[in-house]
């Protein structure tokens, strides 16, 4: 059926082939990934500088993704989108893939994001890993990540898309476990890739289907034929995606491997966890904008995961006391935003990306501030041990105090633009859904509000031998870098700007009214009154009282449940494992009773059989006689019953 | 020419071999039974050849005899060894290639 009334809307992927000084577009890759060729092959005799280089390559591959985004900036609205063609993947028969590099307004926000916000992380773990023997293979692997990175958002194909996703999974896989020797690392580096391969079937199949649909892979193809796809075709490669993005993001119910993942060294969690490669989910739905704009049934399933992570998320990271778990809840909540926004469709493809980008800054900040708290502390990463560190680590307060105002919405710090705009379409979409979000922010407030708290006041609550001290500037600079940024980030929404520039991909976004009339500048308000309400709990709850070293015993059945992950873990036991693991028992006793048995009691028929007959062979040369004799004359019998029979 | 008693005599001679070959145990003796039912083929196949008016039979009866001959040196030989070595002729009693 053609959705006619659709024709028009969805964005074509049309380009121009590269010049002048977009053929600089494939270095943006090469870079980081000549330079984890390096490290990774080199050995050790790269170990003296190979930090250097790991930083060196992706600072040069972020100022040529500065020169790309100015030269793309310099030409028409109608030009912004230029395709390279590196040469034919594979053609089998008339499917054929092209390794063609994609740059348009989407790709080049991603561009800055992963190589600003990345060469900041390498440059912060150059003091982070100091002490680490292996620092020369972390930065090979983030560099992999990198160059991985780059593949999946610049690939004009989405085999291209999976070539990278399938890197950054490794890349997080080989990260996550990075500290091998810790047993808790390498189960949650393992747990990570597993759950990631059940998202990741998802987008293999998603590929397929939309083989099968459009006879081509690649975005300018699908994206010209997809309003002429049937309506049940769309809606499952929306899924399919949908559920490859529920894997990669973190999002219900693939969620509880990003928890487990903090396991990595901090710089990890920041640039792979919170800022870049769990966002790659938001990506892939906004960059099949294209299916989803065309399918209201695989949105609504879109809108309904992000809503319920973005709660789930929020909650979790109420109750933990491990600063870095509290800090992934809240990744996994504002990812919820993110796909709820995504699921919104055309109104709310660019506040996703916007939300991305500023939350790809202000997470990072805090991450890495974090990381600089733990540096502090002796790697202790309970808040129940910290307290008072606003004086011994003023910088790291500070830039941390700035990523909080952001993740809060306070104006006019980043997450006030991007929040609040994602609040608003939802409530335009739907009243529940955007009560949802609105509750969201406030339980936000809370848990951010306590970390605050625990972490930079109150009374001191360190272990004996601890002296906290700031961290080394090579660590703060980066910290104060995130932190400007998670500061003005809210300006790319001045005048519209995110949503004029995002708009020749996405799709033209409808303008939207609020329930009851609001004015944007009333929705605000309440937004803000709640975030208000969820700071002033916390301050109740958590800055008036002595915090307790150790973890209350007696604690509500919320609490225990939030504790526990919402038992995500548990229901996974439960419904996947248990139920896996006990047809797995199954099997093994039907492949030994069943199948082996069939084969084993052929053998030992044959072999019974045999040393029944075998006993004719008794040696007697007249017994053998007789036999052929009877023979003769059982055969010469046979011939005279037939002939005179 | 009525080949009725060079038949019958045939199959006498035969089946006194075939009896001879499964009830007597000395190795020589089952050796010439053997001998006895190939003699009695090769009357029979005279016979038939006369019958017949053709050289046929003759030609079989010619090659059965080559084969006894040389069938006759190789057999009296493995005799002669089984004996050297067991001290007896008996045909049971070289029985060892078995199960």
């Amino acid at each position: 059926m053609v959705n006619l009334e659709a024709l028009h809307d969805v964005p074509v992927v049309g380009s121009v082939p590269t010049d002048g000084a977009f053929s600089l577009l494939w270095l943006v890759i090469a870079l980081p990934a000549l330079g984890a060729a390096i490290l990774l092959l080199g050995g050790r005799r790269t170990d003296k500088w190979g930090h250097l280089l790991g930083t060196a390559m992706a600072v040069g591959s972020f100022v040529i993704s500065l020169i790309l985004f100015f030269t793309l900036l310099g030409k028409d609205a109608d030009d912004r989108q230029v395709t390279q063609h590196l040469w034919n993947w594979f053609t089998a028969g008339s499917y054929s893939v092209n390794f063609d590099l994609l740059y348009d307004q989407l790709s080049a926000v991603f561009l800055l994001l992963i190589t600003g916000v990345g060469s900041l992380i390498h440059v912060y773990s150059i003091g982070y890993m100091e002490h680490d023997e292996r620092r020369r293979r972390f930065f090979g692997y983030l560099n992999l990540f990198v160059a991985s990175m780059l593949v999946l958002v610049l690939a004009a194909d989405y085999v291209g898309v999976f070539l990278g996703w399938e890197g950054v999974g490794l890349a997080s896989y080989l990260l996550i476990g990075f500290w091998q020797q810790k047993p808790s690392a390498a189960a949650a580096a393992k747990k990570a890739f597993v759950i990631n391969r059940v998202g990741d079937i998802g987008l293999s199949l998603g590929t397929a289907l939309i083989f099968i649909t459009f006879g081509s892979t690649s975005f300018a193809v699908v994206s010209a034929a997809s309003s002429h796809a049937s309506d049940g075709a769309l809606t499952g490669i929306g899924l399919l995606l949908l559920l490859a993005a529920c894997g990669k993001s973190a999002q219900f119910p693939l969620q509880t491997w990003l928890l487990d993942a903090m396991e990595g060294p901090t710089p990890v969690s920041a640039l792979i966890h919170a800022a870049t490669m769990v966002t790659a989910g938001v990506y892939l739905i906004v960059r099949s904008n294209f299916i989803f704009s065309l399918t209201e049934d695989a949105r609504t399933a879109v809108i309904v995961i992000g809503t319920i992570t973005l709660l789930m998320g929020a909650i979790i990271g109420c109750a933990k006391d491990d600063i870095k778990k509290a800090l992934a809840g809240s990744t996994m909540s504002q990812i919820g935003y993110m796909v709820l926004a995504a699921g919104l469709g055309p109104a709310g493809y660019a506040f996703a990306i916007f939300h991305l980008l500023t939350h790809g800054f202000f997470k990072a900040n805090m991450f890495l501030g974090a990381g600089s708290v733990m540096h502090g502390m002796n790697d202790d990463v309970n808040m129940r041990h910290y307290g008072a560190l606003q004086k011994a680590m003023p910088i790291t307060f500070a830039t941390f105090a700035t990523g909080y105002l952001a993740i809060l919405g306070i104006p006019p710090f980043a997450g006030f633009w991007s929040k609040d705009k994602i609040i608003e379409t939802a409530f335009a979409d739907n009243t529940l859904v955007g009560l949802c979000a609105l509750i969201g922010a406030g339980v936000t407030a809370f848990y951010m509000t306590r970390l605050m708290l625990m972490t930079f006041v109150g009374t001191k609550r360190w272990e004996k031998d601890v002296h906290p001290h700031e961290s080394p500037k090579v660590m703060t600079y980066p910290l104060i870098a995130l932190a400007a940024l998670s500061a003005l980030g809210g300006l790319l929404t001045l005048g519209g700007w995110i949503g004029d520039w995002l708009e020749p991909v996405t799709g033209h976004a409808e303008h939207h009214e609020l329930p009851f009339g609001m004015a944007p500048i009333v929705m605000s308000l309440i937004i803000l009154l709640v975030v208000a309400a969820g700071v002033a709990v916390a301050w109740q709850l958590v800055g008036q009282r002595e915090v307790p070293r150790e973890a209350p015993e007696k604690v509500s059945i919320f609490t225990r449940a939030a504790r526990a992950d919402l038992y995500g873990d548990a229901f996974n036991d439960e419904v996947i494992i248990k139920p896996g693991a006990a047809g797995i028992r199954g099997l093994t006793v039907f492949d030994r009773v069943v199948v082996d048995g069939a084969a084993e009691g052929t053998a030992t028929a044959f072999a019974s059989m045999s040393a029944r007959f075998r006993l004719l062979q008794n040696g007697f040369v007249r017994s053998y006689a007789l036999a052929l004799l009877a023979g003769a004359a059982l055969v010469i019998f046979a011939l005279l019953a037939v002939n005179f029979g | 020419m009525d080949t009725t008693p060079f038949i019958v005599l045939s199959a006498i001679l035969f089946t006194i071999g075939g009896i001879g070959v499964l009830t007597r145990r000395n190795a020589i003796v089952v050796f010439m039974c053997v001998e006895l039912m190939l003699n009695a083929s090769n009357l029979a196949l005279i016979t038939f050849s006369r019958a017949n008016g053709n050289l046929e039979g003759q030609i079989a009866a010619f090659f059965v005899m080559v084969v006894a001959a040389a069938e006759v040196v190789v057999g009296l030989a493995i005799i002669m060894t089984i004996f050297r070595t067991r001290r007896s002729a008996s045909v049971d009693d070289a029985s060892l290639l078995k199960y």
